[in-house]
């Protein structure tokens, strides 16, 4: 390639502020045709703030708009909408998908952009009444769909697609915009957080089709939080903390502390977490699964026999799907379920919470928004809530127990204590949890679990969405936790390295129910052929 | 810097009060403001005012407990007002007078309430998410029910029958004699010849609303707010979400019955028949003028959306007819009260999931 050719895209000193709150200053960085570019930091970095004045979203022009130039094909450019930033060839992904669940692959990618057939009613009335060109529509998205190399099915209804294949929708419509005349052709996408809700054999097709584009010239801004995918797939580098660029550089020789050292600003390390020995002699078993069933949509758990010991972390994996979800939330009775579960010696009645808590457990789901917080009322509110109602706590009482009035203080001094012990960010205590970042109410949820002081602790997903310091944050907490109370913790994740990280040993559950139970200091490789449902000598199911 | 910090100060707590009750507020104090000018006179009018915010402060104060639960707002009140007219008109039939035939009235209505309520609950726990339709419904058909028994039940005090037949009650009853003005007069302050504060009533409201507050702030409280921001957490906390929306449509449906009596005992007649019919819009309208949303409200969104409402529906009429020299109060009344429900029902909000 020629040096003296201009970059595709060159930002020059970019800078941001919302009323003063300065978000981003002096961002400076230029990226070549085929590069990829991998963009990471923490959340609330600046990373979004960044992509959506690239873009000429309305948020920037509201807030009095950005300092500094943006460069396209070496020309000063400034988007006042983001249809002309997609018309300059420009496409992005978002996080969410922006899919019709009951149109298929086709209808989704070219929706309102369809080549039109004229009919003689279009003659009579005008446009309006042009039809669809089905074949033409099939045509588009099919070169689309081809540029990926995946196997997508255009004909198929986005509500039956698996998630993966959602994303690749996504991506095939940016895709297919060069081809219905709007753009002479895509020149820069920009991905954020594709990979964030797929398996990783969803990850990897993704990141395959992410590289065939690079090679037809078409350069790549690609936001993850999953590091090991950035260094493999990007070029280059590029990390950002607190609205500056941190560091700039190609990818190859780097390694992921690295990375997440620039992104915090100090050293992080899942790893760091030191494997132990957990000694199983003269345990007793806390919890026993038996026959488990669980009728949680998606997540159906079909036959569980599991047993928990005493004092130990036991991890549950597996891929989306197979029913790990299931498993805390049928024992804690969130959804219909059947079979047995013992703990301590006694018989829980399933389908009712009340009996899972009083008996000593406590779970922490994986559905924040949903289930984990009172998002409209205060962090002390949300801390303090089950333990109240479940054990009392934070109540004065008068006339023998007849008048229980909420102890303000008490609640305030709890909620306090947490938000310092988990480095919660946030103005005070009487916040809304609406108004946290994602990582922050994840503590916040720990805390409200915390708070219950469980005996069992089921923690699903707990790091699901949330940046790499607030992840080893968590995960250290839940160890710390573990080791000075003694609560046996069974934590549910997607992310088997997390699981290895910090579990003693991991149960692999598919199709709704347990494969197989290896210790976690076992080669992930065997782990991952044991997802897939192939069994090795060495895997005896269920014993320790 | 400071200047920039004052101003947002200053809108943050605008907008804490809210736009529509500074607009609303700014639009009372004109008509206070005119009132004078165009022959009113204003002691007359203050006193109207408060007298209105007394009479309907409790049913305003009856839609607290279900939005807390997440029912919504109450739109059932007539099926509280039924309790309360039970009582209301079972104490005068066995000739309890002046004070005492207001607490037996109460006492009366008590069961009633919490019945109706209980059933209401019931109901309202199987249809989550269209509480409100199905409450309008059932404040209907609750009303049309009873004017059938009306006719039928056996009351016989001479002063509530219809006349020539002997049976059946009468679609306006007085109260003179029974509670008329019990709490009105209760301490009652006489500043000048037009203006008197009715301080019983306000003392019967204050309480009421001391007690609801205090019920907020203890555990079971607690766990109602919980149930009506996200009934998934409630029930993940290991609440029972149903007994809870069930407690708060009784202590509703309760409160509408001691909000009907305290009602009649300051306007002189128990209205029967189609009388409670159009008794919940005016108290649905008085919350979220207050600024409630439809899973949140506060005490003092029901003081200041009563005093909003029943003053601009107080004050409107009779400066407009004196303006204008002509009698339509009624035509104004009717156009003002259902445009300010039309205009809070518009206002609504809802909260974050």
């Amino acid at each position: 390639m020629n040096e003296k050719e201009a970059p595709l895209l060159e930002m020059r000193h970019i800078s941001k502020d919302f009323f003063g709150n300065q978000v981003l200053s002096d961002v400076n960085f230029t990226l070549k045709r085929g590069e990829i570019l991998g963009l990471v930091g923490e959340n609330g970095a600046g990373k979004s703030t960044l992509m959506k004045i690239l873009f000429g979203m309305d948020e920037i022009h509201q807030t009095g708009g950005y300092g500094g130039d943006i460069l396209l094909n070496g020309e000063k450019v400034a988007f006042a909408t983001s249809i002309e930033a997609l018309a300059a060839g420009i496409g992005m992904v978002h996080q969410e998908f922006s899919l019709l669940p009951d149109f298929s692959a086709t209808e989704n990618i070219l929706l309102n952009r369809e080549p039109l057939k004229y009919t003689v009613f279009s003659e009579l009335f005008g446009e309006r009444l042009n039809i669809l060109d089905r074949e033409k529509m099939t045509e588009i998205s099919e070169k689309a769909i081809k540029r990926l190399a995946v196997p997508l099915d255009p004909e198929m209804l986005v509500s039956q697609m698996p998630v993966g294949h959602k994303q690749f929708t996504e991506i095939a419509r940016e895709l297919s915009k060069e081809g219905t005349g709007l753009v002479e052709g895509i020149k820069l996408l920009v991905l954020d957080e594709p990979t964030a809700v797929l398996s990783e054999q969803e990850a990897d097709s993704l990141l395959k089709a992410m590289r065939l584009l690079a090679e037809t010239g078409i350069a790549i801004i690609f936001i993850s939080h999953r590091l090991q995918e950035i260094i493999d797939v990007c070029d280059t580098i590029m990390v950002m903390r607190d609205g500056k660029i941190m560091k700039t550089g190609p990818s190859k020789g780097v390694a992921i502390p690295d990375i997440a050292k620039w992104m915090v600003g100090r050293e992080v390390n899942t790893s760091a977490i030191v494997h132990r020995v957990f000694d199983y002699e003269n345990k007793d078993i806390i919890l026993a699964l038996r026959n488990l069933w669980v009728d949680m949509p998606g997540e159906v758990v079909r036959n569980v026999n599991l047993d928990v010991y005493k004092g130990e972390i036991i991890g549950i994996g597996g891929m989306a799907g197979q029913g790990k979800l299931g498993i805390p939330n049928g024992a804690m009775g969130l959804f219909p379920a059947g079979g047995h579960v013992t703990f301590e010696g006694k018989d829980i009645p399933l389908n009712s919470p009340r009996n899972f808590l009083d008996a000593g457990m406590a779970f922490v789901s994986e559905d924040r928004r949903g289930v984990g917080l009172l998002l409209d009322e205060t962090l002390e509110w949300n801390v303090s809530f089950t333990a109240m109602q479940i054990q009392e706590k934070y109540l004065k009482q008068y006339l023998g127990g007849f008048f229980k009035w909420r102890d303000q203080k008490a609640i305030e001094e709890e909620t306090n204590g947490y938000v310092k012990q988990l480095e919660i960010r946030c103005t005070s205590t009487k916040q809304k949890a609406k108004e946290l970042s994602g990582g922050n109410q994840q503590k916040i949820c720990l805390a409200k679990a915390f708070a219950v002081a469980p005996k069992l602790l089921f923690v699903s997903e707990p790091t699901r969405g949330i940046d790499i310091g607030a992840k080893s944050l968590v995960l250290k907490a839940l160890r710390k936790y573990n080791e000075e109370q003694g609560t046996t913790i069974v934590m549910i994740s997607s992310e088997l390295e997390e699981l290895r990280a910090i579990c003693d040993r991991i149960a692999i559950v598919s199709d709704g129910k347990v494969l197989g139970i290896l210790p976690a200091t076992t080669d992930s490789a065997e782990f991952g052929l044991l997802m897939v449902g192939q069994k090795s000598e060495m895997i005896d199911g269920g014993s320790v | 810097m400071n200047t920039q910090n004052m101003i947002s100060s200053v809108k943050s707590t605008l907008k804490s009060f809210g736009l529509p009750r500074i607009i609303i507020g700014l639009f009372l104090l004109l008509l206070f403001i005119l009132a004078p000018f165009v022959g009113v006179n204003i002691g007359t009018s203050l006193s109207d005012t408060l007298n209105r915010f007394g009479m309907n402060a409790v049913m305003v104060l009856a839609m607290v407990p279900m939005i807390h639960s997440g029912c919504g707002l109450n739109f059932g009140l007539p099926l509280g007002i039924i309790a309360g007219l039970l009582g209301g008109t079972l104490s005068m039939q066995f000739n309890f007078t002046g004070p005492s035939s207001f607490m037996m009235a109460i006492l009366f209505a008590t069961p009633f309430a919490v019945i109706l309520g209980w059933g209401y609950g019931q109901l309202l726990n199987k249809v989550k998410g269209g509480e409100m339709m199905i409450a309008t419904y059932v404040g209907f058909s609750s009303v049309a029910f009873m004017c059938i028994m009306w006719l039928l039940l056996p009351y016989s005090n001479p002063t509530m029958v219809w006349g020539y037949s002997g049976s059946g009650l009468r679609t306006t009853i007085s109260t003179e004699g029974y509670y008329l003005h019990v709490l009105n007069d209760f301490f009652s302050i006489r500043l000048t010849e037009h203006l008197t504060i009715p301080t019983g009533m306000f003392l019967f409201f204050a309480v009421l609303a001391l007690i609801i507050w205090a019920f907020l702030h203890t555990k079971t409280g607690t766990a109602m707010t919980a149930v009506g921001s996200n009934p998934v957490f409630a029930r993940a906390s290991g609440i029972n979400v149903d007994k809870i929306r069930t407690l708060s449509v009784v202590m509703s449906t309760w409160l509408g019955a001691i909000g009907i009596l305290v009602y009649q005992q300051s306007f002189g007649f128990i209205q029967l028949y189609m009388g409670p019919f159009y008794m919940a819009l005016p108290a649905v309208s008085a919350i979220l003028i207050g600024g409630a949303s439809v899973n949140k409200a506060t005490i003092t969104n029901v003081i200041v959306g009563t005093f909003l409402f029943q003053g601009i529906l107080t004050m409107t009429p009779s400066v407009m007819n004196s303006m204008i020299h002509t009698d339509m109060s009624e035509v104004i009344r009717i156009v003002v009260s259902n445009g300010m429900i039309l205009y809070a029902l518009t206002r609504r909000t809802e909260a974050t999931r």
